[in-house]
C-alpha cells in the first residue's frame, strides 16, 4: 500500500461505506463547547527561507558565553563520534519502530541501553526511556501508586529539594487523579532533608532526589529505610553522571533485607551525551525492581530466541500498553525519545564506566574549586554546609542576584541559576555549576568578572 | 463449546461465583473467558481485607494477548486470595473452576447473589459471543 494521504475520493468512499456524512460527524461525541473552530495563534505556514531565518534568530539568543548554569541540564563534553554515529541513516529516527521486530538493530540498541542503565543504577529492569526528567518523575509517582498495593492513601511525600520544575510538572499530571503531593521542608543548615514526620500515616511513596536541586547529597540510606519502615515505596530521582561515583539507588538503605534499595528510579538523561540545545529534546529514564515491572510505563525490549533457536530482540510485556489496554494502560506514553537514547547509549559505551567516573569526579572538583573561590570574594557567602556533587549554592550579601547575572552575561559568563523565585527564603541565592568542560582559566574569568561586578567597577 | 458447570452462578463479564458452605463465595473467571484470553502470564489479585462493591475492578488477568479487568460480582470483603497463582498463573487456563480460583469474598449484601446469571443464561450469552 502506498504511504500517501487520502484523496478526496478516498475519503468520500470510506464515509459512504460506513454511512456517515462528513469527517466532523465522526467526532460528534465531543461536546460543541469543547471544540475550537479556528486556531488563531497558529500561523498558516512559511517558506523554507523564512523559517531558516527565524530559527537563526532564535539560535542567536542562545550560547551567550561560558556556562556555569546547571539546574537540571548540564553542559558536558559530547565526543564527536556520538552524533556522527547517531545520525547515520540506520539510526536516524525519533521513534521506536512500528513492526518493531523488523528493526532488530534498533531493538538491540535499546536492549543495550536498558542493560547499561540497570548497571549504572543497580536496578533489575529499565524501560526504553520516557520524555524527560520531570515527566519521568510524574510517571514514577503514578507507578508507585499502582505498585504499592498495601497503601490506600494515594499520598506521596516530595521534598522541597526536588527540582521545582519537576514538582510543578508532577503536580500538573497527577492532581486530577486523586493523588496528593505533600512537601517536606529542608534543613536550612544543610539544604537537605533533616527531619521526617514522626507519624506520617499511610503514605504510598517518598521521593528522594540525589543529588538534590541544590547539588547537596541527601542521606539516602536513612531516608530509604524510613520510607520502607512506613510502608512507602522509594522513588529515586537521580543525576546519571553522579551515579558513576555515588552509591547507586539499588543499594540504598542500611537495613540489610529484601526491601533494600530504591523501588523506582527515574531522572533526566540529558547529561549522557545530549547537547543543551536550548532545552530539548532530552529524554527521561526509569528503572525498577523486578517485582514492579508490570506497573512500569513505556516500552521494554527483551532478548529471546526465534523458532530456530537464534537470538533476537523483541518488545515485551506489552499487554498493559495503550494499544492493547486502551484507557486502562499503565501510561499514555505512546512513543519515546529513541534518537536521544541512541546518543546516550553510544556515549555510555564510548566512555565506559571509568570515563563516566572521570567526568563525574572532574565536574565535582571544578565545582568545589569554583565554590571555594567565589565564596572567598567579599560579599559572597556559602549557603549550606553539606557535601555537594557538581552544583552548590552561594549568596550575595548586598547585591541583587538577578542584576549580578545580567552583568555577568554582559561579560560572556552564564553565572548560574537564580533561586530567588523558587526559594525566596534563601535570599539573593545563586545555584552554580562547573562541569568537566570548565577549565581553570574559565574559573579565573568567572572570579574576576564577579569581583568586578560586585565592586561596581565593571564600567 | 466451553465448560459451564450447572452448580455455579455467573456474570456477563465472565466471572463465576461458587457459594461455599461457610457463607463465603469463591470467584474466578470462566473457562470461556480463559479460552478467549489465551495463555495466562500474570494474575494481579486484590489484598485480603479489601472491601469491594459489586462491579469494582478488583483483579487483572494478563495473558500473552491482553490484560483484562476482573470485576467483583457482588459486594463484600476479600477473605482469601489464591496465592498459588503468583507462580502458576497457568492454573487459570488448566482448571478455571477449581485450582484457578482467584479470591474469596465474604458477602456484605447476600441479596446480590440473586441477580447473578445461572448456567443456562450464561451459556446462551457465551454462545452469542462465539458468533
Amino acid at each position: 500500500m502506498p504511504f500517501i494521504p487520502h484523496t478526496e475520493d478516498d475519503v468520500r468512499s470510506m464515509l459512504n461505506s460506513i454511512g456517515v456524512d462528513s469527517i466532523d460527524a465522526l467526532f460528534d461525541e465531543i461536546p460543541e463547547e469543547l471544540r475550537i473552530s479556528t486556531l488563531n495563534d497558529v500561523p498558516t505556514g512559511c517558506t523554507e527561507m523564512e523559517i531558516g531565518r527565524l530559527m537563526s534568530e532564535h539560535a542567536d539568543g542562545d550560547r551567550q558565553g561560558r556556562c556555569f548554569l546547571g539546574a537540571g541540564a548540564y553542559e558536558h563534553h559530547v565526543p564527536a563520534a556520538i552524533w556522527e554515529i547517531t545520525t547515520r541513516g540506520e539510526f536516524y529516527s525519533a521513534y521506536t519502530p512500528y513492526q518493531a521486530e523488523a528493526s532488530q538493530g534498533t531493538l538491540q540498541l535499546i536492549y543495550e541501553y536498558q542493560s547499561m542503565m540497570t548497571q549504572l543504577m543497580a536496578m533489575d529492569v529499565s524501560n526504553a526511556s520516557l520524555y524527560d526528567g520531570a515527566s519521568a518523575l510524574a510517571e514514577a509517582i503514578l507507578m508507585a501508586i499502582r505498585a504499592n498495593r498495601k497503601s490506600k492513601s494515594r499520598r506521596v511525600l516530595i521534598p522541597k529539594t526536588v527540582n521545582p520544575v519537576y514538582r510543578q510538572v508532577s503536580d500538573t499530571i497527577i492532581k486530577n487523579q486523586g493523588i496528593t503531593l505533600e512537601e517536606l521542608d529542608f534543613g536550612t543548615a544543610t539544604g537537605t532533608i533533616t527531619t521526617l514526620p514522626d507519624e506520617p500515616g499511610d503514605i504510598a511513596a517518598l521521593v528522594i532526589p540525589m543529588p538534590n536541586f541544590f547539588g547537596s547529597l541527601e542521606d539516602v540510606d536513612t531516608l530509604t529505610d524510613w520510607a520502607h519502615q512506613h510502608g512507602a515505596l522509594v522513588i529515586a530521582s537521580v543525576n546519571p553522571t553522579a551515579m558513576a561515583l555515588l552509591t547507586p539507588p539499588g543499594e540504598w538503605g542500611n537495613d540489610d533485607n529484601a526491601s533494600q534499595g530504591a523501588d523506582i528510579v527515574c531522572g533526566e538523561g540529558q547529561p549522557l551525551g545530549i547537547p543543551l540545545s536550548s532545552g530539548g529534546p532530552y529524554f527521561g529514564f526509569m528503572c525498577c525492581k523486578q517485582q514492579y515491572v508490570r506497573q512500569m510505563p513505556g516500552r521494554i525490549v527483551g532478548r529471546t530466541v526465534d523458532l530456530e533457536g537464534k537470538p533476537g530482540f523483541t518488545l515485551t510485556l506489552q499487554a498493559r500498553e495503550q494499544h492493547i489496554r486502551r484507557s486502562k494502560a499503565t501510561s499514555n506514553i505512546c512513543t519515546n525519545q529513541g534518537l536521544m537514547v541512541t546518543a546516550a547509549t553510544i556515549y555510555m559505551a564510548l566512555l565506559g564506566g571509568e570515563g563516566l567516573q572521570q567526568v563525574a569526579s572532574t565536574s565535582h572538583r571544578q565545582t568545589r574549586q569554583l565554590h571555594e573561590r567565589l565564596t572567598a570574594i567579599d560579599g559572597v557567602s556559602a549557603v549550606f554546609d553539606q557535601t555537594f556533587f557538581h552544583e552548590a549554592v552561594i549568596r550575595f550579601d548586598k547585591a541583587d542576584v538577578d542584576n549580578v547575572l545580567i552583568s555577568l552575561a554582559g561579560q560572556g559568563i552564564l553565572g548560574g541559576y537564580s533561586l530567588k523565585q523558587a526559594y525566596p527564603e534563601l535570599g539573593e541565592a545563586l545555584l552554580i555549576c562547573a562541569t568537566e568542560t570548565r577549565t581553570d582559566a574559565d574559573l579565573d574569568d568567572y572570579v574576576n568578572a564577579l569581583q568586578q561586578v560586585l565592586s561596581g567597577s565593571q564600567h | 463449546m466451553s465448560d459451564i458447570p450447572a452448580n455455579l452462578k455467573y456474570t456477563e463479564s465472565h466471572e463465576w461465583i461458587e457459594q461455599c458452605d461457610d457463607d463465603t463465595v469463591r470467584i474466578g473467571i470462566t473457562d470461556h473467558a480463559q479460552n478467549l484470553l489465551g495463555d495466562m502470564v500474570f494474575i494481579e489479585l486484590p489484598e485480603v481485607g479489601d472491601s469491594l462493591d459489586a462491579g469494582d475492578e478488583c483483579a487483572v488477568v494478563e495473558s500473552v494477548k491482553a490484560a483484562s479487568d476482573v470485576y467483583a460480582p457482588i459486594s463484600g470483603e476479600v477473605v482469601a486470595v489464591n496465592e498459588n497463582l503468583a507462580d502458576n498463573p497457568e492454573l487459570v487456563n488448566k482448571d478455571a473452576y477449581d485450582e484457578g480460583w482467584l479470591f474469596i469474598l465474604k458477602p456484605s449484601q447476600p441479596d446480590e447473589l440473586d441477580e447473578l446469571l445461572d448456567a443456562d443464561t450464561y451459556g446462551a450469552k457465551a454462545a452469542e459471543d462465539d458468533h
